[in-house]
């Protein structure tokens, strides 16, 4: 008996207060990973009772024990001991909003039906009296026969009392007649119950109903909720860059720090290059991932998250997607592996991953090196429509180009792969609250570890393998050549360089050569790389960015003397990276986020499909009318 | 109290006007999604109020045992009603 810790389930249904509690009992001490086989979130944490140390885990939220998602079916699973390596737990605590309780006893008799000891935990009872509502806990207790108590979690009222009682689930009461079984049943039981307790219902929260007034007003509702989206795409596109300059400036004088601790040679170039810059392209992403996750969290937690969802919903439903995935979208202008981690928010495991395969379309930061390179080079700067001049009406069309494409890819996807059974939607729409900041803190903590661990692992050894990809073999330059052309030479003949030569016949016929193949290669790490990667091989120096725009302009093929970058090849280019999904990082993300290989390895063969063909048609067509 | 009287005349819940109150009858869909409907609180003899419905017409928000729900057209047509007198489902 004292040897293995007690371990307790907690279960409620969504919005229940649930995670709240859940802080309240373990503080930070959480343990996130995942269950086997399935893409749930598995959360478990210590609680520190006096001298007990209890194992608390975190189902996921549910209406019902009828599963009709992954994350319910785990709550059953969990409960029969189903899964490997996680035992059924020794007592479960039920939390249950004292506002709609009517809902929770259902999910309360059903989990009276599996026997393991239980408690419930009775939440939001000041908003009950608030709300002028009444309700007996003494009786509720007799009536369920099971302790009952009621918690205000972020005040911590209720809390010790509940603590008394967790160390000992075996003794808690048990009911003195069997749980009632099927729905009729269980329905009148519910009603019997909730007559003997309930002696007022709530009224309407009048505050929501207030704030509500405006959110979801026809017009006022439209207004706010473009208000609210332009300043979260702002915040995380404005907001992150500064913290993000400085880590690359940072990450730039730590490389060079490294280069005076060990000299010259393979192993200096290989921690500065290889290394010292995975982990900058790793860490480089946490002030996007950590601003994301706060507002997406505090928009979450307040209420307005589900509000925004129910306003934009009809439009994200005409593709087969629902109002959720709008914020994830979104999310990805700014960058995609925080909008594929937003992708969390949507309950049906369909419309999510749909979500996460047309997030890498949009038109990310990353893109935007490459776009103002090739677009400063072969579109003119001239003026088309009074101020509005045709470079910057080029770069709204690549915008346009990216978001078309991932609606149509939702669109075609859901009708074809992704294909069965849906899940309907709903939406519950809660009262406001104010979110305690701990909870918001929690959350956002859990999901940046998430990240650092699982997709920066992976980030930087493709960062390493890269590096030593175009470093080997070495080859001696001929004596002649200046620094920057012995380096270019280099490049040529590296394993990358050999790659661009390899698949040159494959890219020709969208216009590429092998120079641009070996920048193909190298943007696998970051679609921005090619930049300086093209600078490398033109021998241009990366900063001075006229002269590789110079460079790239003047390039013609040494056999026929035409030039290698035509306005069709520019075009095609362009093209091909508004598709193609060229960033480890969102492949990693996506490994974390559907615990699989396959998924990632479907998005990156299905953009890279989509990228060679719209590049081929853009070859051909600008080509034909130059 | 408005004039509408109790009327036998059942409805579907995407059918009811934005204001209107209903009994829920009964949910005309088997399977899980039923279910779901279900445990969201749709049961038989269930007071229902269509609240609004969203900018774009679709979905629209039900208040419901406490809580408002949000259904897309398709899903609320499984809900068979019948429309009543608001003082009819007023908190007992």
């Amino acid at each position: 008996m004292s040897a293995a810790p007690i371990r307790l389930g907690l279960v409620g249904s969504p919005n229940s207060g649930k995670t709240t509690l859940f802080n309240a009992l373990t503080g930070l001490r959480a343990r996130v990973g995942n269950y086997p086989g399935v893409t749930v979130e598995r959360r478990e944490g210590t609680a520190m009772i006096g001298a007990h140390a209890l194992r608390v885990i975190d189902l996921p939220g549910t209406y019902s024990l009828d599963p009709i998602s992954p994350d319910e079916a785990v709550v059953r699973q969990v409960l029969r001991g189903e899964i490997e390596d996680v035992p059924a737990p020794d007592g479960l605590i039920v939390t249950a909003d004292a506002c709609t309780l009517e809902r929770s006893l259902n999910l309360v008799a059903q989990i009276l039906e599996t026997g393991i000891p239980t408690c419930l935990v009775l939440t939001m009872t000041d908003e009950l009296h608030a709300r002028g509502g009444e309700l007996d806990q003494a009786r509720l207790s007799d009536a369920l026969g099971i302790p009952v108590v009621g918690v205000v979690g972020h005040r911590g009222i209720g809390l010790e009392a509940l603590k008394g009682l967790l160390p000992d689930p075996a003794a808690w009461d048990r009911p003195a007649i069997p749980p009632p079984t099927g729905e009729a049943e269980r329905q009148a039981w519910v009603t019997s119950v909730l007559e003997r307790v309930l002696s007022k219902r709530p009224g309407r929260s009048e505050r929501s109903e207030a704030i509500d007034r405006v959110m979801l007003h026809p017009v006022l509702g439209s207004a706010v909720f473009a208000v609210v989206m332009v300043l979260f795409f702002q915040l995380i596109f404005a907001w992150a860059t500064p913290a993000m300059d400085f880590i690359d400036a940072g990450v730039g004088a730590l490389a060079g720090a490294s280069r005076g601790v060990f000299g010259e040679g393979f192993l200096a170039d290989f921690v500065a290059d290889g290394v010292i810059s995975g982990v900058g392209a790793v860490v480089i992403f946490l002030p996007q991932i950590l601003l994301l996750f706060t507002l997406l969290y505090v928009l979450e937690d307040v209420g307005y998250m589900a509000r925004a969802a129910f306003v934009v919903d009809r439009l994200m439903g005409s593709v087969g997607l629902e109002g959720r995935a709008f914020v994830a979208l979104l999310s990805s202008y700014a960058c995609a592996v925080p909008g594929i981690m937003a992708a969390r928010t949507i309950p049906s495991p369909r419309h999510r991953l749909v979500t996460i395969l047309v997030a890498p379309l949009m038109t990310c930061s990353a893109r935007l090196p490459v776009y103002a390179l090739l677009i400063g080079a072969f579109v003119p700067a001239i003026n088309v429509l009074g101020p509005i001049g045709l470079q910057g009406l080029a770069l709204l069309g690549l915008y346009l180009l990216g978001v078309v494409a991932a609606l149509v890819a939702a669109a075609v996807l859901n009708r074809t792969v992704l294909r069965g059974a849906a899940i309907p939607f709903y939406l519950e729409l809660p009262p406001y609250r104010m979110p305690p900041l701990r909870l918001v803190a929690s959350q956002v903590w859990g999901a940046a570890s998430a990240f650092l661990k699982r997709a920066g692992t992976i980030i930087l050894l493709t960062s390493m393998v890269l590096w030593v990809l175009l470093t080997f073999p070495r080859v001696e330059p001929p004596a002649d050549l200046s620094p920057h052309a012995a380096a270019a030479y280099q490049l040529e003949h590296s394993a990358a360089g050999s790659v661009g030569h390899a698949i040159e016949p494959l890219i020709a016929p969208l216009g590429f050569d092998w120079k641009i193949g070996v920048g193909l290669v190298a943007s696998l790490a970051a679609r921005e790389v090619i930049v300086s990667t093209l600078a490398q091989i033109y021998a241009a120096s990366e900063e001075d960015e006229i002269s590789l725009r110079q460079a790239i302009q003047n390039d013609v093929y040494p056999d026929t003397g035409e030039p290698v970058f035509t306005n069709a090849t520019a075009a095609s280019l362009l093209v091909f990276f508004v598709f193609a999904l060229q960033c480890m990082s969102t492949l990693a993300t996506i490994r974390r986020e559907t615990n699989s290989w396959g998924w990632p390895a479907f998005a990156f063969g299905y953009l890279l499909i989509l990228a060679y063909g719209a590049s081929f048609l853009t070859y051909r067509v600008v080509g034909a009318f130059a | 109290m408005t004039d509408s009287s109790p009327t036998s005349a059942d409805t579907s819940l995407a059918d009811l006007p934005v204001g209107a109150h209903a009994l829920v009858v009964a949910v005309e869909l088997e399977g899980p999604l039923g279910q779901r409907l279900r445990d969201l609180g749709f049961r038989t003899d269930a007071p229902v109020q269509c609240r609004r419905r969203a900018p774009l017409g679709d979905p629209r928000v039900y208040e419901l045992a406490g809580s408002q729900i949000c259904l897309r057209r398709v899903e609320a047509r499984s809900v068979r009603v019948r429309p009543v007198a608001t003082g009819q489902v007023a908190p007992e």
